[in-house]
């Protein structure tokens, strides 16, 4: 017997069965770990030995007199508070570019979008060479206009500001997003704003700031959480040097779980992190209320 | 991720901004602008093949030259006969199979019961799993690192593999496709139920066929993703007779750390595939980054 849907009381036991990968997936990958981590969080498990449980020690170290952990979380900010808006706006500008009716438009998205497809290993090994002090591409450059040159990577000072100029090479990613964006602006605004007689400057200011806003904030996003995640470069690159100065928080994590195998200290490391991404994603939906526009029906 | 605070932006992109007339000045700068803008993007690439072609002499002139003479190609036999690339090659294409596999056939099964199966708790099953894309993955990195190694299976390719089967690493793929999926009228199941066919089989011979878009999407980003992946076959593959691309690239590197010439070629070796998969599907390419931004 068949109702209205075609499918009938089977569509229970289907359904179930055909999620049964993603629920598994979950269950297996995401859940029981999650669980797992915290637990071990609260020990003091290292690889092949045996352990015991030891409460709090594990955070009371790590706030209490781990110089290293909070050396990596400001690492780990600054090259966020750096790399994130230095991409957004160099991405956001480039998709303007591009949104203008230029012969030739494609390819230019194409060249901006290309840094974005390299294998981020092969980009560190390449960007060692680029950043090379004696004979790499920069400081070429630099000597060739007469500047001094830098150290780049090989500096304490310069390090950090180094891999998010590295960084801002991938901006194409966040061009396309935008450029998107750009073209889902409804003409019929701008027109709205020119029968007001207003210029490009309110045009922009008026129609496409506001309108962009969500694209915006789903770059900021999602780049505040890919870069709290940073470890390729500092492992293939600087091994955290020099002085610990780009000693990411996933690769001192690395390093306490894999190098060290301190994996109950390892686990709270991860749980901590857990904790501070999912503050800072809340502060940024609180924030973004108050500048984010919704279309109506959208808006909370 | 955000499902309710991106919903708006999906009704008005039909809509597409039309364009003025300009002053005849802007044109030109424009175009200034935007070659500006491409050299700094471009260059490196030139730095990269440059250095790859050129001999250990050449390589180190200063001030540098930009032009290899000759054309060394030696760099590339070098590099690839110093270290096992073709070894890593076929490790990485192995995993690239079955995680590409895996993936797809995992995430569209699922995909298809939360936009065209009703069941009770669908809706929230599908939330809870949709959270976990927020979760930095250092999160379950340990205990399943712990696990893979009581099992025995650390030093093989199933710690890579498996989870790809059930959607693990791949939960926005459900999302994408479940937003496809949305948009294929009912009836076309309903008229297949109604003759008696199973779900499975609906899914399999009327949502799959019309679903192309979006399964070639899913299919490269995957593909890309195991590409470029290295914090999973660092941790899991210890043998260089296992190792992928991208991890012998980088072990590559802190053995030869000074001989440019091979560092560039292997590079260029492990970059040139994925450029050249770019060119050939780049439609499907831009499609995805959008669907993603803006969909997402």
């Amino acid at each position: 017997m068949r109702k209205a849907r075609g499918l009938g009381r089977s569509e229970q036991r289907w359904g179930l069965i055909m999620a049964a990968p993603a629920i598994l997936g979950f269950a297996v990958f995401t859940l029981v770990p999650m669980i797992a981590s915290l637990f071990f969080s609260f020990t003091d498990w290292t690889i092949g030995g045996s352990f015991s449980f030891t409460g709090l020690a594990n955070y009371r170290h790590m706030f209490g007199d781990d110089p290293l952990f909070y050396k990596s979380l400001t690492v780990t900010l600054y090259y966020t508070l750096g790399s994130v808006p230095l991409i957004l706006i160099v991405g956001f500008l480039a998709a303007m570019l591009l949104n203008q009716n230029v012969r030739g438009k494609s390819a230019f998205r194409t060249i901006y979008y290309l840094p974005t497809l390299v294998p981020s290993v092969a980009s560190a090994v390449l960007w060692i060479w680029i950043f090379n002090p004696d004979v790499g591409l920069l400081n070429s450059i630099l000597k060739n206009v007469g500047l001094p040159g830098s150290k780049w990577i090989y500096d304490s000072s310069t390090a950090v500001p180094s891999l998010i100029l590295m960084s801002t090479w991938g901006f194409g990613n966040a061009a396309v997003i935008f450029l998107a964006g750009l073209q889902g602006v409804p003409r019929q605004l701008y027109e709205a704003v020119a029968i007001d007689g207003g210029g490009a400057w309110r045009k922009f200011r008026h129609v496409t700031l506001p309108m962009m806003t969500p694209t915006i904030f789903y770059n900021l996003v999602t780049g505040v959480i890919g870069t709290f995640q940073v470890f390729n470069q500092a492992f293939v690159m600087t091994q955290g040097g020099p002085n610990n100065s780009t000693e990411f928080y996933i690769y001192y994590l690395y390093q306490t779980a894999f190098t060290k195998s301190e994996m109950g200290y390892a686990s709270a490391l991860a749980w901590v992190l857990f904790v501070i991404v999912l503050i800072v994603t809340l502060l940024l939906f609180r924030n973004a209320r108050r500048w984010v526009y919704y279309e109506v029906g959208a808006a909370r | 991720m955000t499902e309710t605070a991106f919903r708006g932006s999906g009704s008005i992109t039909q809509h597409r901004a039309r364009r003025r007339k300009r002053r005849p000045l802007a044109r030109p700068a424009l175009y200034l602008v935007l070659i500006l803008g491409a050299i700094p993007t471009i260059l490196p690439f030139i730095w990269l093949l440059r250095s790859a072609f050129m001999g250990s002499g050449q390589i180190f002139i200063s001030p540098p030259q930009w032009i290899p003479h000759p054309w060394e190609w030696s760099n590339f036999s070098g590099a690839l006969t110093a270290v096992t690339f073709g070894q890593y090659f076929i490790n990485t294409l192995i995993i690239e199979v079955f995680v590409v596999i895996g993936t797809v056939l995992s995430c569209a099964v699922s995909a298809f019961s939360f936009a065209r199966l009703r069941w009770r708790g669908r809706n929230v099953v599908f939330a809870v799993i949709l959270t976990s894309l927020m979760l930095p993955y250092a999160v379950t990195l340990i205990p399943t690192f712990m696990a893979w190694q009581k099992l025995g299976a650390v030093n093989t390719f199933a710690p890579l593999i498996v989870p790809a089967f059930v959607t693990a690493g791949g939960v926005f793929n459900i999302f994408l496709m479940r937003q496809f999926f949305l948009t294929i009228p009912y009836e076309l199941d309903e008229a297949a139920y109604i003759d008696g066919a199973s779900p499975l089989q609906v899914f399999w011979t009327i949502t799959i066929p019309l679903s192309r878009p979006v399964l070639v999407v899913v299919t490269l980003f995957t593909f890309v993703g195991v590409w470029n992946d290295f914090l999973n076959p660092l941790i899991y593959l210890n043998d260089s007779s296992k190792f992928t691309l991208a991890l012998g690239l980088a072990s590559f590197q802190s053995i030869y750390n000074a001989q440019w010439g091979y560092l560039m070629a292997a590079s260029t070796v492990v970059i040139a595939p994925i450029i050249a998969l770019f060119f050939f599907a780049q439609r499907y390419f831009i499609e995805g980054i959008t669907l993603t931004g803006i969909k997402g």
